[in-house]
């Protein structure tokens, strides 16, 4: 089925939102990365089709954004952050753990397809860290066993109940108030 | 437990307080919002705000007021609000816990400063990244359209104001205010030439006002409380109000900290965070997000205000404290910055482009002890012809780190190339440079 069928409804929600069409561009892709974990060519051109834009305007756009992928991914994508902050805190030690677990680099997926690793900047969780994001979670305050149980458990059920829920830091103090 | 008065962090650091609808009624949320609209005109509202101070809390501190103040008056066709949801500032990260653990705070703002601006629409552009935080905001959002707050028709008033999340997909810049406009757009996120400003020509080409989440999430207690109460708090003319400073680094406990506007940094790392995390004593630290430049423990008694903290050489941006303790190479800090910023820059003014790739390419020589003295000049030529020659400020944010640390700590430049040239290793050909 192609892709504006499969989703049609979702689209409709989308465009009712924006006066302008172009504006549901960057919805529509994470669409169809959520479809495929990648943007696929025949995805964007029909994503160009629906908007009325030419595939080079879809291509200009999504090229100039991190958080699209171009070619497939591996089922987890790890993406560690190595900004000023994190690294204060030790997230240089972090990719090397990952590098030694996984024997991947940044930029490379294992041969099984599982994990793909990324070092990115900054995600926001500087008073957390060192700290990664998996797919759509957080992972925070990270130490090797923490990482080994976080792996662990994606591997046996494909999600981890170490990630971070509503972000409060530091959690309030009950008792002595 | 704070010292200080919390208003934007207070609710949430109740015990079992999970940010619904429900617990944020119970604390008197919403009340502001049905107390003003459609009951208090709405130059009222704009009047309030620009009363009480407020200013932005994304980095620039623009007053709220003012900014609300320039949309055109008389201009009958659509108006827009965003709520810059980007967080991206490294360092920063109190947006997130706002949006995460009280939505309706925001939301309350959001449709408050719609209505004072003449809005029916708002977009939050929230960064990619935080999905939970699109998540989180996506449902209070429902909740407060069946509660009829958000939505056509607002509590009757025949007032609409409808709110949207729109994720963003990964660029620091677009936290720029027009660089979010035109990633809303769905472009690439490069920032347009200013004037015209969008408060006459922003979201597609209508007049926009952009405010930040701490900003919005201000609203509805200046409004119940009033504009007087929040003026005295704080460091009262220019600074009002409190911040959410976001510490981060060597400290015993890093976290989110509201404290009025103008406690000391002393105050905030040692008291609030707990100090440093071992015996190592401070050697720096940054004030207000990657983009304020290094300052030293000798301005650890400067007041956390607009004011004070520029006056001391840096500034306050977004509220983003940074420890770095003694043993932290500054040559290597400012480099990891600078990888940032030469990661993030978007490529539209080529003073940027150019000139980030080969701060970081002369600081990595530095560095890895194959820099050579000239090397110390060519970094400040490179800075002196980036900073202000750009069409945002992305162009001075990015030069603070090498220019703050190169002043206050340019022997440990020079120790790295003594020790390269004591160890007379091959360094490649000068840089020409014209």
């Amino acid at each position: 089925m192609t892709f504006s069928k499969k989703y049609k409804d979702e689209i409709a929600d989308i465009l009712s939102r924006y006066p302008v069409k172009r504006s549901a561009l960057i919805p529509l892709l994470y669409i169809a990365q959520r479809d495929h974990g990648y943007v696929t060519e025949s995805a964007m051109h029909e994503i160009a089709h629906l908007l009325r834009l030419t595939p080079p305007q879809v291509y200009e756009t999504i090229t100039f954004y991190t958080m699209f992928n171009l070619k497939p991914m591996g089922k987890f994508h790890i993406q560690v952050c190595k900004s000023l902050m994190c690294a204060l805190v030790g997230s240089d030690t972090v990719i090397e753990w990952i590098k030694a677990k996984l024997g991947i680099t940044p930029g490379e997926s294992t041969a099984d397809g599982l994990f793909s690793l990324s070092a990115v900047e900054c995600l926001a969780a500087c008073g957390t860290g060192p700290m990664m994001q998996i797919n759509d979670d957080y992972y925070e305050q990270l130490t090797e066993d923490k990482l080994d149980r976080i792996l662990a458990d994606l591997r046996s059920t494909g999600t981890s109940p170490l990630k971070s829920g509503p972000f409060m830091w530091p959690e309030p103090v009950t008792g002595e108030r | 437990m704070s010292k200080h008065e919390l208003i934007l962090l207070k609710n949430m650091l109740q015990p079992g307080y999970t940010g619904s609808l429900m617990d944020y009624e119970k604390t008197g949320g919403y009340q502001a919002l049905r107390n003003t609209v459609g009951k208090v005109a709405p130059a009222d509202v704009t009047a309030i705000v620009r009363k009480s101070g407020l200013r932005g809390r994304g980095g620039a501190g623009f007053p709220t007021g003012v900014k609300w103040g320039f949309l055109p008056k008389d201009y009958q066709g659509p108006r827009y609000l965003c709520c810059n949801a980007d967080e991206s500032e490294p360092g920063t990260f109190k947006d997130r816990q706002l949006m995460e653990r009280d939505p309706h705070q925001v939301l309350e703002g959001i449709v408050l400063a719609c209505y004072a601006i003449g809005a029916e629409t708002a977009y939050i552009y929230i960064r990619g990244e935080m999905v939970l935080g699109s998540k989180i905001l996506e449902r209070a959002i429902g909740e407060a359209r069946v509660a009829g707050y958000i939505g056509k028709n607002i509590l009757g008033t025949g007032i609409n104001a409808d709110v949207w999340v729109h994720r963003g997909a990964g660029a620091y810049i677009c936290g720029e205010e027009t660089a979010l406009l035109e990633s809303l757009e769905g472009k690439r996120g490069l920032p347009r030439i200013k004037p015209p400003f969008p408060a006459t020509h922003g979201l597609y080409n209508k007049p926009t006002v952009v405010n930040n989440v701490e900003t919005l999430a201000n609203l509805p207690h200046i409004i119940t409380r009033g504009p007087e109460w929040f003026a005295a708090i704080g460091s009262p003319p220019k600074s009002t109000g409190t911040r959410v400073f976001c510490v981060s680094g060597h400290v015993k406990r890093p976290g989110n900290y509201e404290v009025p506007m103008g406690v000391t940094v002393r105050e905030l790392v040692y008291e609030h965070a707990g100090g440093m995390r071992s015996d190592k004593p401070m050697k720096a630290f940054i004030p207000g997000g990657a983009s304020a430049p290094f300052l030293t423990p000798a301005h650890l008694d400067v007041k956390l205000d607009f004011e004070h903290v520029a006056a001391a050489g840096s500034m306050l941006g977004s509220g983003g404290v940074t420890v770095m303790e003694e043993g932290t190479s500054m040559v290597w800090a400012a480099l990891r910055l600078m990888e940032f910023f030469y990661h993030e820059s978007c490529g539209k003014c080529s003073p940027c482009r150019e000139g980030s790739a080969w701060l970081v390419q002369t600081m990595r020589r530095i560095l890895a002890k194959r820099g050579r003295m000239e090397d110390l000049e060519t970094l400040l030529d490179l800075c002196k012809n980036i900073a202000g020659r750009t069409v945002c400020a992305f162009g001075d944010a990015e030069v603070a780190p090498i220019q703050s640390t190169l002043k206050y700590w340019r022997q440990e430049y020079v120790d790295l190339i003594n020790e390269a040239n004591a160890a007379n290793l091959i360094r490649p050909e000068p840089v020409a440079r014209g």
